[in-house]
């Protein structure tokens, strides 16, 4: 059972083949059995998980199901949950219990999913490796000695272990594609503004947005399609109907179900840089799209190198503004000794902030500083105009756009932890798609040298989600990397 | 570009958050490495590209002045520090 996908976990609810407070405690079991070793979670919330499953076994029962009552999931530790620890991966919120739901949180609510508990995350988000949580690094369950990505390490790495079917997550530069691809699952960020980010605690809002794990494209559409929806509380959440992702991806079966798709590969994508074990997975992976009908076509997006530090910019601009909340007056740590007020939000800060966080601040604020801004912002500015025009060219070739998730895959715990550059060059891949605001997705590709998962990105336009969704269950139906799990999942 | 101690204590301060001497050289290290990843967009002309704020063009919504939100201060202030008689309580700022 606990490999089973959404649609089967439905119908075993919907039969009495075993009821929501069964599947909830079987995966709670799991969690208390197999989180001590992978550190996935921050928090369980057992009793809150059993009542919601209990509310769901009446819904069942009254014949008022929908599509997840009764699904368990996680959320990422950075969407407000009311009356439940809400962290963001700091000592900052270590101990913020929630007064409110976030958006994507109540829709999962009022849909009947069960929520287990809060996933591990990189502090405020920012991170490749899950390495800067507060709350002690997440472990990549197929190699424990490897990191599971980042910033949604927690979420993916619950997913990968079957601690939980689906998770949340968010993507700011990568954070959830990046982490799918490390831990074998598929993880889909949707297209800036279809998901609100109300009660999403900000990291860089004009790049945040949340997005789903699941093992197959299947799973994350399910997700995915009950968390999108204008919410008038996100000023960038955009007026249009929400898409039922799942239903598009239902087709008759055929030999070349792909016919028509033309995939274009950027070449600035696979050039130097990739791992050779990432690029044979990638290829195979390519011919099996070719053999279901897709063709491909080079395409070149030539300011994409410019992607990363146009987002080191953008990224801890926004950051700087957006943890300017963070001052120890309303909510979150105050330092226990201090003077005046300015003494107090410094030491404050100081205190509940991680190392990465504060490299992040500090840049935001000198790169806004007088003097500076045009020559560092408003250039970043410039050049994220070029970065989202380079897609448009190229998707005038193509329908989607395909390549590696990441460079390599999951490297080891530690070996970039104090290195942060090297650490923002593995997200060469996913960061533009941020800057431009469009759709991707991460799916297993197969396995590097060390056994580890490949995962490959397929970019659509804007609001191509389904596209996105529909092609990777057309691979997922004729191949089986995403069946594979890690051991100890049996 | 190379930042001295000076400023990144300078920047320090705007961004309250205090760092001790120890941390000063470290972070300066870390900030300059940094820097000089981002120093690559200079190389690029961008002349009479007009700068991109955000992924869609989108207009402010306006509306109603309607209240719309009850009074949860109780709820609120249960999360901060320090608070009496629904006041959240700070340093003393004026003399």
């Amino acid at each position: 059972m606990i490999n089973a996908s959404l649609p089967e976990l439905r119908r075993a609810l919907d039969t009495r083949q075993l009821s929501a407070v069964e599947l909830a405690s079987l995966f709670l079991d799991r969690i208390d059995a197999h989180n001590p070793g992978l550190n996935a979670f921050i928090t369980v919330d057992r009793d809150g998980a059993l009542a919601a499953a209990r509310a769901a076994d009446e819904r069942i029962a009254a014949g008022t199901a929908g599509a997840l009552t009764g699904i368990p999931l996680a959320h990422k530790d950075v969407f407000c949950t009311e009356g439940v620890l809400t962290t963001c991966g700091s000592k900052m919120l270590g101990n913020f219990v929630s007064p409110y739901d976030a958006h994507v949180v109540s829709l999962l609510k009022a849909a009947g999913a069960v929520c287990l508990g809060k996933a591990n995350m990189d502090e405020f988000a920012m991170g490749s490796s899950n390495e800067n949580s507060a709350f002690g690094a997440v472990k990549n369950p197929w190699n424990t000695a490897r990191v599971p990505g980042g910033s949604s390490g927690g979420s993916a790495a619950a997913v990968a272990a079957r601690l939980v079917p689906v998770a949340t997550g968010t993507d700011t530069g990568g954070s959830v594609r990046q982490p799918a691809a490390f831990c074998g699952i598929t993880g889909i960020k949707p297209s800036y503004g279809l998901v609100s980010r109300y009660g999403m605690i900000a990291y860089a809002s004009s790049l945040d947005q949340a997005g789903a794990f699941g093992a197959s494209a299947e799973d994350c559409a399910l997700l995915l399609s009950a968390m999108t929806g204008f919410d008038e509380r996100d000023s960038t959440s955009l007026e249009r109907p929400t898409e039922d992702y799942a239903a598009a991806l239902a087709a008759p079966a055929a030999a070349k179900p792909l016919e028509g798709l033309r995939i274009g590969l950027p070449r600035e994508f696979f050039a130097e840089g990739m791992a050779d074990d990432v690029r044979a997975a990638i290829e195979t992976a390519l011919d099996q799209y070719r053999a279901l009908g897709a063709t491909t076509v080079e395409v070149s997006l030539p300011n994409a190198k410019l992607a990363i530090p146009a987002y080191y910019v953008i990224a801890p601009a926004e950051c700087s503004s957006n943890l300017s909340r963070f001052d120890g007056v309303r909510y979150g740590h105050r330092a226990a000794d201090y003077g005046d007020l300015a003494d107090m939000y410094s030491k404050s800060r100081a205190e509940g902030f991680g190392a990465e966080v504060k490299r992040r601040i500090l840049v935001g604020t000198y790169v806004l500083s007088h003097g500076y801004y045009d020559a560092y912002y408003l250039q970043a500015q410039r050049l994220r105009r070029l970065i989202a025009q380079d897609f448009q060219a190229a998707l005038q070739h193509c329908d989607v756009i395909a390549g590696p998730t990441t460079p390599t895959t999951a490297w080891a715990l530690g070996e970039k932890s104090d290195d942060p550059v090297q650490m923002y060059l593995s997200d060469i891949y996913t960061i533009a798609v941020n800057l431009a605001g469009l759709p991707g997705l991460s799916h297993p590709a197969g396995f590097g040298a060390d056994g580890l998962p490949v995962g490959l990105q397929l970019i659509g336009d804007y609001f191509a989600e389904a596209r996105l969704l529909q092609a990777a269950h057309r691979f997922q139906q004729a191949t089986d990397w995403h069946a594979r799990r890690p051991a100890g999942t049996a | 570009m190379s930042l001295s101690n000076d400023q990144v204590g300078h920047i320090a301060r705007l961004a309250r958050i205090a760092l001790s001497d120890a941390e000063l050289d470290a972070t300066r290290a870390k900030l300059n490495g940094i820097f000089e990843l981002i120093e690559q967009m200079q190389a690029v002309d961008t002349k009479g590209v007009e700068p991109m704020s955000h992924p869609q063009e989108l207009a402010t919504r306006l509306r109603p002045d309607l209240v719309t939100e009850p009074d949860r201060r109780d709820a609120f202030q249960k999360v901060a520090p320090q608070t009496e008689a629904g006041l959240y309580l700070v340093p003393k700022v004026i003399e």
